[in-house]
């Protein structure tokens, strides 16, 4: 009976959300139905498990990735207002959005802070940068065991080359966004959500 | 102190004869006479009818309801939350690169992530397998507290009807379809034994569609499932048994169960030659084969029944077909049910609710309805392995139903999904790396 989660939600708290993320009222409470059905222990929060009961994010290669950027530093469980928040990276960008108020600070889901999500899934330590060493393993998830260890290492020292500028055998974050600075990242990162 | 007790008493006595009196005919009347001929009075239709208008009223009353507030009602997500691309894996990810580095080169392009993170977070927001373990959400609210998500705009008069629907429910019909199985189950008791024949057999469910005021509609006929085949259907909840035996006799197959399940297998077996396994016999895949291969040779056998999906799913879909019946080489005759949501739900949701559970929901709701679609028989093709076999059937069933066709297992319900799927990913994503290097 997770239909009834609705009502549990306030009217104050879907406001809140609303300002914080951009997403409609409907969208909102829709979000929070499917919240609710996931939610197996009912107690409000999810937790790591809650997310690898999804069959279709379980055979995602990067799904522990992915559900690692829901649960904020040491912590095992994301409550509504997280699992808003996160999913506001992926809002598609408004054209109205761009003209808003400057001091109401960047909106979740513009190009920069997009981008900071792709980045913080190859940054396993959060030490704000990309290391050789990291880069590996989010490749080696990638793709399995279907190439050596050779090939998947001269792919990250490619890779590495071409970005870093700073000599540092790392990626940042600027290095980061200079490379995909051609890619269409508003597109490819941004979820349909219907109203 | 009993002087003025005795007239109160004799009146109760009075009324509660007449209650049982009339009740009783009205059990008579209504279920028992036409099932023994199998004529049908036409009023559930109407009732049908009228329900669905009180519901579309109730939902506009709703609506309005709420823009006086100046709120807005809760829509359930029947078209989805997102808009979701078809593109696969490969076409995405070139895509992508093309327009990066406008290379669209065989190598590691840091851009590739944002495929898999999409996808990622898509599943986490909207996926085809969770939501077809749960009870479909309707569109317009059928006056069961069950299914309600706007309780805050329920005017005066809507509660009153409510109220009424309560009454009626629980009073009126719950009362009634209870001693409609009953009678079934005595029906079926070891005394009739002797004396069932098919007809009575045919009877007996028909007593108990009646009794849960089921409403079927069973479509192309002459393809009903004859003696020596084996019959398919999609599983949304035990009545998908009674629904289908009462048009017609077949050998059931399943685990023997305990409880009130058991009684009633061990009393249906007594009637015709059912084929119940131990749990441990399930396990030796080759052992259940052989005696459903025995069964369908004898040609005076009844067809049987079986429900290849394995578990319960929502009825907005059919899910992966095991491949064990589809592995005996006779005719296969594929049967699609689909319940209408508005009246009740018939879906059994084992892992929330249990058998009691689920009766007393099932027992309490406005009606069953349903159609079934006797779909042409179906044999293994030359060069057809069984799971292609079952993917063709699964297909045919699909289609006929309006259900979506999955080719997830229905145990995910229960577990966890296997390893070897994200291996294919890893696998696909890899051959886009170095796919091109080799060619």
């Amino acid at each position: 009976m997770g239909s009834r989660a609705s009502s549990l939600l306030r009217e104050e708290d879907i406001e809140e959300i609303k300002k914080e993320t951009g997403f409609s009222h409907s969208q909102i409470t829709r979000l929070y139905s499917r919240f609710h059905s996931l939610d197996k222990g009912e107690n409000g929060a999810l937790s790591r498990e809650d997310f690898q009961r999804i069959p279709e994010l379980a055979i995602n290669p990067l799904g522990d990735r992915i559900i690692n950027a829901f649960f904020p530093e040491g912590e095992d469980q994301v409550n509504f207002r997280g699992f808003m928040r996160t999913l506001a990276h992926f809002r598609p960008v408004e054209d109205n959005e761009k003209n808003k108020d400057p001091s109401a600070g960047e909106p979740l889901n513009s190009r920069n802070n997009k981008l900071l999500f792709a980045f913080r899934l190859y940054d396993l330590d959060r030490d704000d940068k990309i290391s050789r060493d990291e880069l590996l393993q989010v490749l080696r998830m990638m793709v399995g065991v279907n190439i050596s260890d050779e090939q998947l290492g001269s792919i990250a020292d490619r890779t590495i080359q071409e970005a870093d500028t700073n000599g540092d055998m790392c990626i940042s974050f600027s290095e980061f966004i200079k490379v995909l600075e051609k890619v269409d990242v508003e597109q490819k990162m941004s979820i349909r959500f219907l109203h | 102190m009993e002087s003025y007790l005795f007239p109160f008493d004799n009146l109760l006595c009075m009324l509660l004869g007449i209650s049982f009196t009339v009740w009783f005919t009205l059990l008579l009347v209504f279920i028992i006479v036409p099932a023994v001929f199998g004529v049908s009075f036409g009023i559930r239709r109407l009732y049908m009818n009228t329900l669905l208008k009180i519901f579309e009223w109730a939902t506009l009353r709703m609506e309005r309801g709420a823009k006086e507030k100046n709120q807005q009602l809760y829509k359930p997500y029947s078209n989805g939350i997102i808009a979701k691309e078809p593109a696969s894996l490969e076409q995405e990810i070139q895509e992508m690169r093309r327009s990066g580095s406008g290379l669209g080169g065989a190598e590691f392009d840091m851009s590739d992530i944002f495929y898999f993170c999409r996808r990622g977070v898509e599943s986490i927001v909207d996926d085809e397998v969770t939501k077809r373990f749960t009870a479909e959400e309707l569109e317009s609210w059928n006056l069961l507290t069950r299914s309600n998500y706007n309780f805050h705009h329920i005017s005066t008069r809507l509660t009153v009807l409510w109220g009424l629907g309560v009454l009626i429910r629980y009073g009126i019909l719950l009362p009634l379809r209870y001693s409609g199985g009953v009678v079934t189950v005595l029906c079926f008791s070891g005394r009739m034994k002797s004396f069932l024949s098919e007809k009575v057999h045919l009877m007996c469910y028909r007593i108990c569609v009646r009794a849960l005021t089921a409403i079927i509609t069973y479509h192309d006929s002459e393809n009903k499932p004859k003696n020596g085949g084996i019959c398919v259907a999609n599983h949304t909840s035990p009545i998908d048994v009674i629904i289908l035996a009462s048009d017609g006799c077949y050998a059931m197959v399943g685990q023997v169960h305990g409880g009130l399940m058991g009684v009633i297998q061990r009393a249906m077996v007594k009637a015709c030659p059912h084929i119940w396994f131990e749990r441990s016999e399930v396990k030796d895949r080759h052992l259940v084969a052989k005696r459903l291969s025995d069964h369908v040779a004898d040609k005076s056998k009844l067809p049987i029944l079986i429900f290849p999906e394995g578990t319960c799913i929502n009825n907005t879909s059919v899910m992966m077909f095991k491949k064990g019946s589809f592995e005996i080489g006779c005719t296969v005759y594929p049967v699609a049910i689909k319940y209408d949501p508005r009246f009740g739900e018939a879906f059994w949701n084992s892992s929330k609710f249990g058998m009691v559970n689920y009766l007393l929901h099932m027992m309490s709701s406005w009606a069953i309805v349903c159609s079934v679609w006797y779909l042409p028989p179906m044999s293994r093709e030359e060069g057809e392995d069984a799971v292609q076999f079952a993917n063709r059937v699964k297909a045919a069933i699909a289609r006929k139903g309006g259900l979506a066709d999955l080719l997830w297992d229905g145990g995910l319900k229960r577990e966890k999904v296997k390893e070897v799927f994200k291996e294919e990913q890893q696998k696909l994503y890899s051959k886009v790396l170095v796919g091109g290097e080799e060619d």
